[in-house]
């Protein structure tokens, strides 16, 4: 393959080394050795960068995969939903293992987090192709399918709602939008809001906005406003708008349904971001579990040129601005901000120390907004209809709706657009759940929530969530879903801080000696200190939330914890000796007695 | 009043946590002023003669005598201290936790390049004590009482813990006593 030719057209460009990579994997069905040096050599990078890169993504690979990649969501839903069923339907019928390529070359089985599908689980990424929903029976015709040489985007039978049919989309992807509220699926007229922000100063905007009282809705909760200003604020040559379009906290799916059906909401959101700090470019940092929508976007946002909301002299008021997207290639940590900016410009998603925060030194080290795209969203709605209409929903800290993604044991899983300060009692109600053992508000990062809880609120000030809301009922076993969720964290954790790096495992070990019945008192005091320094001792959100599914349940179920562990032993080790020199007893046909006396 | 007594031993480590108690220098004629010694490669005692106070343990598990000797401590000491990098978290040695047994002992006894043809053998005689699947952190396996980290831990903090203990005064760790960039 002539490498260079291919190259060329990224005119050296590092911030597209991903999509480079992208394209050379897609080309050869992984990234060559070969391809390894080219990039090496064109970029002046040493190998051991780009392997590095490519590493550090779960959708990059540098061993050959096989003609249909299959990456089978793992998260907690899946397994709620009969995964393991699946998954063994998979091996089953493609004649291979998870993390192997059957023999024929034909299937590569592949296990995944969350790929914002947790309302139609299981799922799995087949070449890019969503499918969900899966059971056996669909597994076995998928796979032979594949044996017949069909075409992934040809597997999809029957497309979902909404968009999800577009002609660039044709999704099997379901929206399932069961409420819809006043925001981000209100009354919505595209073009008018960008044509009412140019009409005022940047000021204004950003004074609209911190008058709505608006709050990052990816979990944070920091002031948007504020936010605008201090990139505003900040000098540069140039700045920048990011768009996190990255959801990948497990169970929160809204983003790819406002991305599906209101995405002129948030491109819009973007641009009056753009006027109000002083950017010319907005990037739409898309994770790469929604490449589906890639093409699908693209032509919305040329649309929007065509009428005049983006791109030269928008509304004819002067002002340029314009989006470009940037796909992800699979990385939990990236949906933090910082490690998103790194990945953008084509590295390793590792999170900066900060401050610098990214409005002061962001893409390409310049000021950068980075906001969520239901955030994004709901200030185009601001700026039409004024911070006053924003205001009178919701509470006075939390203003506004909020989408929340809700999965798991109830009758209506799906989006509903709900005003802050709902109960979580209301909102078992209004999705079907019922005999409720423990709701996970904010996904695994967040809170696991027992009925004594049922009466608070989802509200920054009581529970916030970036959106996930996972149900379990009475017939679940807490302990597989924290298992789940520490597997997960462990898994993401970028490894840089070794708290999170280490911890996490050190944490899930201590974890599973409980489990096993193994544990005791001393055991219990240990994981609650050891998760608060992981939590004190991490650089970036992801370790400093990490040990919640253990504290989190500590503390709201102590009671299934304390029923596991000795009350009377201060020590019971899982070790067993003669377990331990089973194996050198194989290899060297001894034969093993423990000593009783010491002679 | 007797003096409190203390024993020690060595598992799978290299000494190098005796080698820095031993730096303590000088101050080992207050330490013998302040405690006895049993069991220990210090004295050369091979058993307990009497129950002691505090067992120090350089390094972790990797074959079955460590256990034993491991487990003999813990039945004859009241407080059991873990001794530096190796018996905290099974150091060095440990290194080899993430390789199968088989093809460690393959490597070292079959195919390494400094294996003559003929002495290709992985060693089984009954003498030597049989090796543990993985090296573990001594806390694996009995309850220990207290952690001192390093490779090896000063001389100055293992003066400094010893002394508290024997005193029964609370630790006081400078950071430069457990600094080690």
């Amino acid at each position: 393959m002539n490498y260079k030719k291919i190259l060329q057209k990224y005119r050296k460009d590092r911030t597209r080394l991903i999509e480079i990579l992208k394209e050379l994997q897609s080309r050869e069905g992984h990234i060559s050795e070969k391809a390894i040096i080219s990039v090496a050599d064109e970029f002046g990078l040493s190998r051991a960068e780009v392997e590095g890169v490519i590493s550090f993504y779960h959708f990059l690979s540098d061993r050959p995969l096989g003609k249909y990649v299959v990456y089978l969501n793992n998260s907690i839903t899946a397994e709620m939903a009969g995964r393991e069923m699946v998954a063994r339907a998979w091996e089953r019928e493609a004649g291979c293992h998870f993390d192997q390529t059957s023999e024929d070359g034909l299937v590569t089985l592949l296990e995944t987090s969350c790929i914002g599908m947790n309302d139609q689980e299981p799922a799995a990424i087949i070449n890019g192709v969503v499918f969900t929903s899966l059971n056996p029976e669909k597994v076995k015709k998928l796979v032979g399918w594949m044996r017949e040489g069909r075409a992934v985007q040809d597997m999809v039978e029957e497309t979902g709602e909404g968009a999800n049919g577009h002609e660039l989309v044709r999704a099997m992807v379901r929206n399932n939008i069961q409420k819809t509220g006043p925001v981000v699926f209100g009354e919505y007229v595209p073009g008018q809001a960008i044509g009412k922000a140019l009409e005022t100063t940047p000021e204004c905007i950003i004074d609209e906005v911190k008058k709505a009282n608006l709050l990052g809705r990816g979990g944070a909760g920091f002031p948007t406003g504020l936010k605008w200003e201090f990139c505003r604020k900040e000098k540069g040559e140039q700045h920048f708008v990011i768009c996190n379009a990255d959801e990948g906290e497990p169970g929160t799916f809204k983003d790819r349904v406002i991305l599906t059906e209101r995405p002129e909401m948030v491109f819009e959101g973007m641009a009056i971001a753009g006027y109000a700090v002083g950017a010319r470019l907005g990037i739409l940092y898309l994770r790469h579990e929604y490449t589906y929508l890639r093409r699908y976007l693209e032509h919305v946002l040329q649309k929007m040129r065509e009428q005049g909301w983006l791109g030269q002299n928008i509304a004819g008021r002067g002002f340029d601005f314009d989006i470009e997207i940037k796909m992800g290639a699979g990385a939990y940590v990236c949906g933090e901000e910082s490690a998103l900016i790194e990945s953008a410009e084509g590295k390793r998603g590792e999170p900066r120390d900060r401050p610098p925060f990214p409005v002061q030194k962001g893409y390409l080290n310049l000021p950068s907004t980075v906001n969520n795209v239901e955030t994004l969203a709901t200030a185009t709605q601001i700026i039409t209809r004024g911070a006053s209409w924003f205001r009178s929903m919701g509470t006075p800290v939390s203003a506004g709706t909020k989408l929340l993604s809700v999965s798991g044991d109830c009758e209506r899983p799906g989006i509903y657009e709900v005003e802050y300060g709902l109960t979580v009692k209301e909102l078992l109600e209004m999705v079907g759940a019922e005999d409720t053992l423990a709701v996970q508000v904010g996904g695994p990062s967040g809170n696991c929530i027992s009925e004594a809880g049922f009466g608070r609120k989802i509200c920054f000030s009581d529970l916030p969530t970036g959106g996930s809301i996972i149900i379990f009922n009475r017939s679940r076993d807490l302990f597989a879903v924290v298992r789940n969720f520490l597997d997960f964290f462990i898994e993401e954790s970028c490894g840089w801080c070794v708290p999170c790096r280490a911890g996490n495992v050190l944490l899930k070990k201590k974890f599973e000696k409980i489990a096993s019945g193994l544990g005791t008192v001393q055991d219990l005091k240990e994981i609650e200190a050891w998760g608060k320094i992981i939590k004190s001792t991490s650089r970036c959100g992801l370790g400093q939330t990490s040990p919640n599914p253990v504290l989190t349940t500590l503390s709201n179920f102590r009671e299934v914890y304390q029923s596991r562990v000795s009350k009377e032993a201060d020590f019971i080790p899982e070790f067993d000796l003669n377990r331990a020199v089973a194996e050198a007893c194989a290899i060297t046909g001894r034969k093993f007695q423990e000593e009783q006396e010491h002679a | 009043m007797s003096k409190p007594v203390i024993a020690t031993a060595s598992l799978a480590g290299c000494f190098g946590c005796h080698m820095s108690f031993l730096d303590i220098d000088e101050r080992i004629l207050d330490l013998i002023e302040l405690v006895e010694f049993d069991k220990s490669p210090i004295d050369d005692i091979k058993k307990f003669s009497r129950p002691v106070d505090i067992g120090l343990i350089e390094g972790g598990c990797c074959n079955a005598e460590n256990v034993e000797v491991l487990r003999y401590f813990r039945e004859n000491c009241k407080i059991l201290v873990s001794v530096g990098e190796c018996a905290v978290m099974g150091g060095l040695p440990a290194m080899r936790n993430t390789i199968p047994l088989k093809e460690c002992l393959e490597e070292a006894y079959l195919n390494s390049p400094t294996v003559a043809p003929e002495d290709r053998l992985i060693p089984a005689d009954e003498d030597i004590p049989i090796l543990l699947d993985r090296v573990y952190p001594c806390h694996e396996i009995v309850k220990i009482d207290y952690f001192l980290p390093g490779c090896p831990p000063s001389a100055d903090l293992i003066w400094e813990a010893l002394t508290a203990l024997i005193q029964g005064r609370p630790l006081r760790l400078e950071y430069e006593l457990v600094k080690y960039d």
